[in-house]
């Protein structure tokens, strides 16, 4: 495949690298000439040392042929018309572009971009999906990393509340052991009904802590979509 | 009417006054709050401080619904998505993107954006003083058709557009 990357910033340069190392044809376009000189160096080459968003330079680049065309550059405005310079002048028939501003994703997509990747949203994504696991406070690794202290803060809706530990079924190689009730530490029995505020001390393997958070935070997946 | 115009440069000061001065509801927008000092101190439209090529920013000054919408800033690219946003975004009627790169001006005319060459326009100029047929590389190209997506108004609005300002007509194309 003949790959033209847009964009000599650190994820063009890495991609050029890993693209050639799978065998794949690359041309690389950076219009700062010292900096497209520095790659050229270390990558050989395959770099042109002019603007891509330049229609003139992209056929050049040899755009008229490439089967795909990434633009990376860090300029949202500039990667949108790479793309659609690469589309619709040039037929290539797959344009990527690096989105920074999400709220800029409906409009490439709209604009006929065919793939958008968003470092940002992709971060953001990874946050929020955390969230909900916030309930379940990690708060040490123990032995060799496989056991975990974690902390489970009893909240309106936790299927614990008004039960003891013995009606629910705690996972195997799990044990509750402590409630912190009002600012007091107490040992968790079988029996003790435990009160919504608690904040619930338990030891656990990590693959524990979903069927953990089912029993004592709520379904996962009603928390994820709240 | 109402008009939009990002970059508050020479030719985006000069057009916001111009305008103004006829009666028209200008919005200026720049990034810099440096640039409205290029307005005249009588200018009573708004001028506001903020990226063109972000929606929200655009939205807030209140871009959304204007007759026009015109985009000088220095860069290209800028231009083009701030122009695009205002028709797929805004619902802007008229939509005039100042490209200076011809092949990308000509390619953004085909993707219904009305474009502004200013390599084109000072050869038509150069031509028209020397008395010589014009070299062919038009200065503004009206719209001739738009991308893939959703149908929306720029079409045969803008295509008046081009040819009511003086220096056009002039222009065989």
């Amino acid at each position: 495949m003949f790959v033209l990357v847009v964009g000599g910033g650190k994820v063009g340069y890495y991609l050029a690298k890993e693209l050639i190392e799978s065998g794949h044809e690359v041309a690389l376009m950076e219009k700062d000439p010292s900096r497209a000189r520095q790659i050229a160096d270390e990558i050989g080459s395959i770099v042109i040392a002019h603007d891509g968003c330049e229609g003139k330079y992209l056929a050049e680049a040899g755009c008229n042929r490439a089967d795909v065309v990434a633009a990376v550059t860090g300029d949202d405005e500039d990667n949108l018309v790479i793309c659609q310079m690469a589309k619709h002048h040039f037929d290539v028939p797959r344009t990527i572009a690096r989105v920074n501003n999400p709220k800029n994703e409906s409009l490439f997509r709209h604009l006929g971009v065919d793939e958008l990747i968003s470092p940002t949203r992709m971060i953001l994504g990874s946050i929020e999906q955390d969230i909900p696991v916030h309930e379940l406070l990690h708060l040490a690794t123990l032995g060799e990393g496989e056991l975990e202290l974690i902390e489970a803060h009893l909240q309106a809706g936790s299927p614990a509340i008004g039960r003891a530990p013995k009606d629910l079924s705690i996972p195997e190689g799990c044990s509750l052991f402590a409630v912190i009730r009002d600012g007091v530490a107490t040992p968790l029995r079988p029996d003790t009904v435990m009160l919504e505020g608690d904040k619930i001390i338990a030891i656990g393997k990590q693959e524990c802590q979903g069927l953990l958070h089912e029993q004592l935070i709520g379904d996962p997946e009603e928390v994820v979509t709240g | 009417m109402k008009i939009v115009i990002v970059g508050c440069g020479r030719v985006g000061a000069s057009v916001a006054e111009a305008y103004d001065r006829n009666g028209h509801d200008v919005i200026v927008l720049d990034h810099s709050t440096a640039a409205f000092d290029r307005l005249a101190t009588s200018f009573a439209g708004q001028a506001i401080r903020g990226d063109g090529t972000d929606e929200d920013v655009l939205r807030r000054a209140g871009a959304e619904g204007a007759d026009v919408f015109i985009a000088l800033t220095e860069g290209d690219n800028r231009n083009v998505m701030a122009a695009q946003l205002a028709t797929e975004a805004l619902g802007v009627g008229r939509v005039i993107a100042k490209i200076n790169d011809p092949v990308r001006a000509n390619a953004y005319a085909e993707l219904g954006v009305a474009t502004l060459c200013r390599t084109g326009l000072m050869m038509d100029a150069i031509d028209g003083f020397l008395g010589l047929p014009s070299s062919g590389l038009p200065g503004m190209l009206a719209p001739t058709g738009h991308h893939d997506g959703p149908a929306h108004a720029g079409g045969s609005a803008t295509t008046s557009a081009a040819t009511a300002s003086g220096s056009i007509a002039t222009q065989e194309v």
